[in-house]
């Protein structure tokens, strides 16, 4: 269906990130969000909440983020899309609720605009260090779908999109961005209302005495109902068949989970999107994802200069992940060369899939920065070096690791 | 393409400064801009920039790489940011009040205004920021004084837009008459 014109705001914007996103949350139809504002996402929740009045939606500051989640979960079940903001310790705290709404299978969207980790970290400054908590951050098996956009225009299309797959899937949709994006200013246009698709909800539609909440059509999503509507709705975070009731024996616990997994699993290849450059006769694939495939143009850009065929794969959808893609590289090409803003997360899931075919070179990043391009150039030079299969991951070593542990760089503020 | 570094310290209005020029360029000039802010923790008084790249095909990578124009506000700024400014073709606009530069390198261009003198001239201090947008917009040119005088109403408080456009005027005067010389 059409997007509903209250919450779309036409035209041309020079905004950031952020904002693009609390417009596109808007937009697909968010009408509830429920938040702990948090740097460096605040201008997402200050954008949609002076914003959302239009739309007749609603933004509520909660007392934390425990019960922000819990609150996003709750109005999802009253009827409405529903969606929270936050950054790494926000995260952190949410994870609990989470999977509990991963449990009952709430549609949801969670904008995670990633900041410096650990724990309160840089909370001005970039990082990419969330991304296998967006995946496993919650205990117990469940799938989620995580999208990282690259500019604020890609943060308003892939809001409305991660909408549109939270409802289809019945799943957490977390956008994992970072600073850089949420805090980069570019034109941004917004089309007419009756040129965005929105995924309505999955009512169940059929006599009220034939419902059950988790019998899941043949695409293993099950229908919802809105709770209050006359339909009889039990939902628990406890296993439960497919009425809801709570269920322990391990015959009821196997089909549940293996449903829960398998609703994304087996829609994969219907959900994933990459956007690949220059792949075709590559030696050498850059994997990224956010804004470390800008910063990776860069790179590649360098390393094409001096001859080398380097082709670059991004990871718009960095969870489910594209097994299948990378396999079929691996026998292509001599090495994946993975820039990412942390030591080592998605890496690991390029090497798996690799099978031992193609090296694997990481760029690490502490954070509070990003990649120096220099550093993805030479590291393609590096693989393109290599002779032999190096097992598992190897390890970049980049200009500025050698120039603060060896280098005697005087450190100042 | 042009890649530009707004440098100064929280409150100046030094973040604010790339939002408009940025918009100027890509709404009203019809290119493409992108803006990037560092900031610190704290909300006044702490360093900050921001970077702009205007180009007239999309921007890819949204860093500076060898800065074209380097707008110093401060003297932490200009000492942080100034060994990025190209030697080839780099332009230095600074307060000449706050900013002690340090002798020229290579071609660089430097010119100087007393942009917050002519902000408290004009009645508020914090409309200095503009001010030097003025005269960047006259000495760079790589946004057209059509284009800011489009963007400068959208972006400050509408009480405060007379003054604003005002500041922008005495910085741009003077640009035309430092670029005379």
């Amino acid at each position: 269906m059409k997007a509903d014109p209250k919450g779309v705001l036409t035209g041309t914007h020079y905004i950031d990130g952020d904002v693009a996103s609390g417009y596109g949350a808007l937009a697909a139809g968010c009408r509830f969000i429920a938040g702990y504002p948090i740097t460096p996402s605040t201008e997402a929740a200050e954008a949609f909440a002076r914003v959302a009045p239009r739309a007749g939606a609603i933004f509520i500051q909660m007392e934390d983020e425990l019960a922000s989640m819990a609150a996003v979960v709750g109005g999802a079940w009253a009827g409405v899309k529903t969606m929270t903001i936050t950054s790494g310790p926000g995260y952190s705290l949410m994870q609990e609720n989470i999977g509990f709404g991963a449990s009952l299978e709430t549609p949801f969207v969670l904008l995670n605009i990633q900041r410096g980790g650990p724990s309160t970290g840089v909370p001005t400054k970039t990082g990419q260090a969330d991304m296998m908590q967006s995946r496993w951050g919650s205990h117990g098996d469940y799938e989620v779908i995580a999208i990282s956009p690259d500019s604020p225009q890609e943060m308003f299309d892939y809001t409305v999109k991660a909408f549109n797959l939270a409802e289809k899937y019945r799943c957490p949709v977390m956008i994992m961005s970072d600073e850089c994006v949420g805090h980069m200013t570019e034109k941004v246009v917004i089309p007419p209302a009756d040129q965005l698709e929105v995924e309505p909800r999955r009512y169940y539609s059929g006599p009220p005495e034939g419902y059950q909440p988790y019998k899941p059509d043949p695409d293993l999503v099950p229908k919802m109902a809105k709770a209050g509507d006359g339909l009889k709705l039990y939902i628990s975070g406890l296993v439960h068949d497919e009425r809801g009731y709570p269920v322990a024996a391990e015959e009821f616990k196997t089909i549940y989970v293996r449903r829960l997994v398998d609703k994304i699993r087996l829609n994969k290849n219907k959900i994933i999107e990459l956007k690949e450059e220059g792949v075709d006769n590559a030696d050498i694939v850059v994997v990224s994802y956010g804004i470390s495939s800008r910063v990776a143009v860069k790179g590649v850009e360098m390393a094409r200069e001096k001859g080398y065929k380097v082709g670059t794969l991004r990871l718009v959808t960095v969870w489910p992940f594209p097994d299948e893609r990378i396999q079929e590289l691996s026998s292509k090409v001599k090495a994946f060369v993975v820039p990412e803003i942390n030591y080592g997360q998605v890496v690991y899931d390029v090497a798996r899939c690799t099978h031992g075919k193609a090296n694997v070179v990481l760029v690490p990043h502490g954070g509070a920065g990003v990649h120096n391009p220099k550093d993805i150039t030479d590291a393609i030079e590096y693989a393109l070096k290599q002779e032999k299969r190096i097992e598992g991951v190897v390890e970049f070593k980049t200009r500025l690791e050698k120039l603060v542990f060896e280098g005697g760089m005087k450190l100042k503020e | 393409m042009a890649e530009i570094r707004f440098a100064g310290y929280g409150g100046q209005g030094i973040i604010r400064s790339g939002i408009i020029a940025g918009m100027a360029a890509s709404i009203y000039d019809n290119k493409h801009a992108t803006m990037s802010q560092s900031f610190g923790p704290e909300a006044r008084g702490g360093a900050c920039s921001s970077q702009l790249v205007v180009s007239d095909t999309k921007v890819l990578y949204p860093y500076i790489t060898d800065a074209d124009v380097l707008v110093a506000m401060s003297q932490a700024g200009y000492d942080k940011f100034e060994p990025e400014l190209s030697e080839r073709k780099g332009v230095l606009l600074y307060d000449e009040d706050l900013v002690k530069p340090k002798a020229s390198r290579g071609k660089i261009k430097a010119y100087a205004i007393p942009a917050q003198r002519f902000a408290e001239q004009l009645g508020r201090k914090i409309v200095a920021n503009v001010v030097m947008l003025g005269f960047f917009t006259a000495v760079t040119k790589i946004v057209t004084y059509e284009a800011m005088q489009k963007a400068l109403p959208e972006s400050v408080p509408e009480k405060a837009v007379e003054l604003n456009m005002k500041a922008f005027e005495r910085g741009y005067q003077h640009g035309l008459e430092v670029t005379k010389k």
